[in-house]
């Protein structure tokens, strides 16, 4: 049996209100002992009215939602507590849930409670937690997708072709003298895991917009001292002032600020501490910039319109040319003495000018289409490295096949592909084979 | 008093009956008819896609199969050849009056064997342990073990156009009560269906209006002791033929007719799905133009053609009118009409993976009784059965073969962890690990199991030995060779080229190896990679396979499961995690939950 587990379910902070959550086969008994009303009168999915109580104190005026199992979230029974927020009455309330009886929740434990009851799917369990932490607008539409399937039922038909691919040759093997049967060829083979690539590398690329969505686009801001890369970080933020967050605690405590472009974060990574403490722009590469420059999704190099280049602006220029990256050039309102000859974007962090700079991130990460497109993005890790195995299994196939490799080994790269597509939405190969066979091909003694 | 008695000599019987003799059992095999012991009542084949390896396989643990198909067949080829080593499978046409004859005459010159002929119709269990068997008169016969091999016979009805008679094939004896014993003794049973198509006369027959299908050029034998026995020009040829619209015009007119088709009105047992009735065929697949039908000899000794492809439960008047519309078969004459018969089987999820039941103890099953169909699949169930017998009554551990051991180990373990829901036919997709289970090496994933159990003799195994240091050695020998083509390399790299064979650089070997050795060193060397990574696959379901559930386990104690799950798992009964996801209906996240139940309930009891 399963424990009964607690947790606050809405974010912590000061909010209209908040909702602490309980779950498992106690939850009644637990909430029943802090409540001044009796829980058991109450049918499922009802909001009733009531007080919590420590020891005869009343605690909070509270709306308390019954659910009863197994038509639940969890499959289990919830109670869910609806307080007037705050962050210690909320506490308060989880305490006494905890004393009676509950356990903590760790992260995401509801849903993977609902996981392994048999109520949702893998890929639906996931998505589920990409809803609770999506962080704008743009991510909660992509996790919604993948919880209504419609990610899972691209993959299904990636995953049909090499099934009929695969169930054609097995078709051919088992029965080798029925010659009425379409054979399937080499070429045929090559054909389809050819297509078959084509439509993972498809994937794989609304991946990248996925993670974008999800995460955010991590940027860095490099730059030699005084060539305005503050003033730009601040004019960049002061634009969107209403909207940026901090995010203080996190992993990424280098963040400066975030602002949102389309529905998009842009995080901004400021290098220049290190900077600072060092003299050399040798050094820059070493340490934490390095590591900070491998991280980052864009680079913007931000260099000085009213002065030649410097040796260390060139190695900057060096340094990033493999990245995504912009080139800006600062303080377009001075005199015009640099000469590079590369695109860049002109700006003036002065004269608050950073329109070009904005036009270009959005042009470089298609940010108009990620918002207007479909939604269906592969985002997770682990579907992405499934995923790419997929495709690995792929190129092996169009090898295997330019080699001259016979059908039968051929066939082990089409049932890892199948399986690792089945592996990111959860299905299984079992009889589905066999199956395939027998509706689709006339056979017989 | 018997060590063991065998029910039923057909091809799972006969196996089940010369392991247990050759193991040093007493046994007593029990048949309708001592002339009919291992008949082929339906097709001629030996072998096939997939089955041909499992002859082998029968061959490599010390079965006979094998053998007498070698020495009685009237013609031997090698399927998918051009597909690969892991798909290749021989199939012969087996005589089917001399390879009756030769099995027999292996059971009548045991000394451990007698055999009578008899109906068994009832069980003597007692205490859930069986003690012996109940003939058709009354008279009761003693053994420490008994193995079900009852094929058809259970119940069987023939079926032809409207009329249904309980009978066996070729107006055989069925067994009348033994079904509804075994019921009473808590075994679910299943009603199976299985057709057969005419038999017509060679003579009859204008084979100018098909094509000759004829043997191979090159010599095979099924079993890994013998040499060819026959020459290549000897073998009898196949023709192939086609149905016409008039055919299907028939077909289709007289629908009603037939025994599946509304002849027969009552509900019938479930029929293959991998071999429909040629009504089926044409109901199903309505758009297609014409079938592929094969003309088969039968036997040297008699003059029937078996029409593959064309079985029918029409009655013979329809029956007469579709033979005639066949190209060259215009003024051909019926034999043998075609029949549909149906039959009572078990459920094989009744069973634990040595074939012995999970109701009473000491009794095995084997072959049709547990719902497949095949002369090969009742083979190697039997074998396996016999093997399993002998080895409990001798004290020791089981012989299970795993999924990537052998097809038989994959056969055996689909039957107690999934059941059939119509009659099993081994298929190579049935196989996940197939590249390990080739026909070229079955000798070397199976004797020293034949041998440990004493099916192989010592000369038998030091051959094998034998063999597998000579491989090793070519393989060796090859690293050190070097091969000047447009750049220098070893002959490891010369014959990993698919373009090369190791045949070029046989003679830059130190001595002459045998053709099979080498083919064998150049089977290992050339798919190196894939065969690797099947390994690997097939290790991660022995880690499953070595996470045991206990037997007793109470699935109704474990929270969470899906209903479904439940209830498949108390069916099965599976005896290792890799078993129990294998089971339809028993998902992931049962999985999931069996284990974290398993990880207390071992916490528990530690």
């Amino acid at each position: 049996m399963y424990d009964t587990i607690a947790a606050i379910s809405t974010a912590q902070g000061v909010g209209a209100i908040s909702i602490v959550r309980i779950s498992g086969d106690e939850a009644l008994e637990i909430v029943n002992k802090i409540f001044d009303q009796d829980i058991y009168k109450y049918e499922s999915n009802t909001i009733n009215y009531g007080h919590i109580i420590d020891k005869d104190k009343i605690v909070d005026e509270v709306l308390v939602s019954v659910f009863l199992a197994p038509k639940t979230y969890t499959k289990e029974n919830i109670i869910e507590i609806n307080t007037h927020g705050g962050i210690s009455v909320t506490n308060k309330i989880l305490e006494l849930l905890l004393e009676n009886g509950a356990r903590l929740a760790e992260p995401g434990e509801f849903t993977k409670r609902a996981f392994l009851n048999g109520r949702i799917d893998l890929i639906e369990a996931e998505s589920v937690m990409d809803l609770i932490d999506a962080k704008t607008e743009s991510a909660r539409k992509m996790a919604i997708n993948g919880v209504d399937g419609r990610l899972s039922s691209k993959i299904n038909k990636l995953r049909d072709k090499a099934l009929d691919i695969i169930s054609n040759i097995e078709v051919n093997i088992d029965y080798p003298e029925y010659e009425d049967i379409e054979v399937m060829t080499i070429e045929d083979i090559r054909n389809y895991s050819k297509e078959l690539n084509k439509d993972i590398d498809d994937l794989l690329k609304t991946s990248e917009s996925g993670k974008i969505i999800k995460e955010g686009i991590n940027t860095v801001i490099l730059g030699r001292p005084n060539v305005g890369k503050s003033s730009i970080l601040n004019r960049l933020l002061d634009e969107e002032k209403a909207i940026v967050t901090d995010i203080p605690g996190t992993t990424r405590d280098i963040v400066e600020g975030s602002i949102r472009l389309n529905g998009v974060l842009i995080n901004f990574l400021d290098t220049a501490g290190v900077r600072e403490t060092t003299n050399t722009v040798e050094k820059i590469g070493v340490e934490k910039s390095l590591s900070l420059l491998d991280k980052a999704d864009l680079v913007l190099l931000v260099l000085n319109n009213n002065e030649k280049l410097t040796k260390e602006d060139k190695e900057l220029l060096e340094i990033t040319k493999d990245k995504k990256r912009i080139i800006v050039v600062n303080k377009i309102d001075l005199e015009s003495n640099i000469d590079l000859d590369m695109d860049y974007v002109k700006v003036s962090a002065e004269k608050n000018n950073i329109d070009e700079l904005l036009d270009k991130i959005n042009e470089l990460f298609k940010l108009d289409e990620i918002n207007d497109g479909d939604m269906t993005y592969i985002s997770n890790a682990r579907e992405i490295s499934l995923l790419k195995k997929a495709k690995q299994s792929s190129n092996n196939l169009i090898k295997s096949l330019d080699e001259g490799i016979p059908i039968d080994m051929l066939e082990i790269d089409i049932k890892n592909i199948i399986d690792y597509l089945g592996e990111v939405t959860g299905e299984s190969y079992d009889n589905e084979l066999i199956d395939k066979l027998f509706s689709r091909f006339c056979l017989g003694k | 008093m018997y060590d063991a008695i065998v029910v039923g000599g057909g091809h799972a019987g006969c196996e089940a009956t010369l392991a247990l003799a050759k193991m040093g059992f007493k046994t007593l095999l029990v048949t309708g008819s001592i002339d009919k012991i291992a008949m082929m009542p339906c097709n001629p084949h030996i072998g096939g896609s997939a089955k041909g390896i499992v002859v082998r396989e029968i061959d490599a643990l010390g079965g006979m199969m094998g053998k007498v198909a070698d020495k009685t067949l009237l013609q031997m080829k090698m399927l998918n050849y051009a597909k690969g080593p892991a798909v290749r499978s021989l199939r012969s046409q087996g005589d089917k009056v001399a390879y009756p004859k030769e099995m027999q005459r292996l059971l009548k010159e045991d000394k451990n064997i007698e055999i009578i002929e008899d109906m068994v119709e009832d069980l003597i269990v007692v205490d859930n342990t069986i003690v012996g068997v109940k003939l058709s008169g009354g008279e009761e016969i003693n053994a420490k073990s008994v193995i079900l091999t009852t094929g058809t016979y259970m119940k069987a009805d023939i079926l032809v156009g409207d009329t249904r008679t309980r009978q066996g094939p070729s107006k055989t004896r069925p067994s009348l009560f033994l079904s509804e014993n075994l019921e009473k003794l808590g075994f679910k049973i299943l009603r199976l269906k299985t057709g057969t198509p005419p038999r017509v006369e060679r003579s009859s027959i204008d084979f100018s209006k098909a094509k000759m299908e004829p043997g191979d050029d090159k010599l095979y034998t099924f079993s890994f002791d013998d040499k060819p026995y026959y020459k290549v020009e000897d073998q009898e040829p196949c023709y192939l033929t086609y149905t016409t619209p008039e055919t299907h015009k028939i077909i289709r007119d007289n629908l009603e007719k037939s025994s599946m088709y509304g002849g027969i009105k009552e509900k019938l047992g479930t029929g293959p799905r991998y071999c429909p009735s040629i009504e089926d065929k044409i109901v199903r697949f309505a758009d297609k133009e014409r079938h592929q039908l094969f003309l088969e000899p039968e036997s040297r000794y008699f003059d029937d053609i078996y029409i593959q492809g064309f079985s029918t439960s029409m009655p013979h008047d329809v029956q007469e009118k579709m033979v005639h519309s066949l190209p060259g078969l215009e003024n051909a004459k019926i034999l043998r009409y075609a029949y549909a018969i149906e039959y009572d089987a078990i459920d094989s999820r009744d069973l634990y993976p040595t074939l012995e039941t999970k109701i009473v103890e000491n009794l095995y099953t084997a072959g049709q009784i547990n719902g497949t169909s095949g002369y090969e699949e009742a083979a190697c169930q039997g074998l396996m059965a016999g093997i399993n017998a002998g080895l409990k009554m001798q004290g020791k551990e089981p012989l299970i073969l795993k999924r990537d051991e052998a097809y038989t180990g994959v056969l055996i373990d689909d039957l107690v962890t999934k059941g059939v829901r119509d009659p099993y036919r081994l298929l190579t997709s049935r196989a996940e690990y197939r590249l390990l289970l080739r026909s070229d090496n079955a000798d070397l994933r199976l004797r020293k199991y034949g041998y440990e159990v004493g099916l192989i003799s010592k000369k038998q195994y030091d051959k094998l030995i034998k063999k597998e240091e000579n491989i090793n050695k070519i393989i060796e020998e090859l690293k050190e060779i070097t091969i000047k083509s447009e750049k220098k390399m070893n002959g490891i790299e010369f014959v990993k080229r698919t373009e090369n064979n190791i045949y070029d650089i046989e003679d830059k070997l130190s001595t002459k190896y045998d053709e099979l050795e080498l083919e064998q060193a150049e089977i290992q060397i050339k798919y190196e990679g894939y065969i690797k990574k099947a390994r690997k696959e097939a290790e991660k379901m022995r880690k499953l396979e070595n996470k045991k559930i206990p037997v007793d386990i109470d699935y109704d104690k474990v929270p969470n499961l899906a209903s479904e799950a439940r209830v498949k798992l108390k069916e099965v009964r599976p005896m290792s995690f890799s078993q129990a996801s294998r089971i339809s209906g028993v998902n992931p996240s049962d999985i999931a939950i069996l284990s974290v139940y398993m990880k207390r309930y071992f916490n528990e009891y530690k």
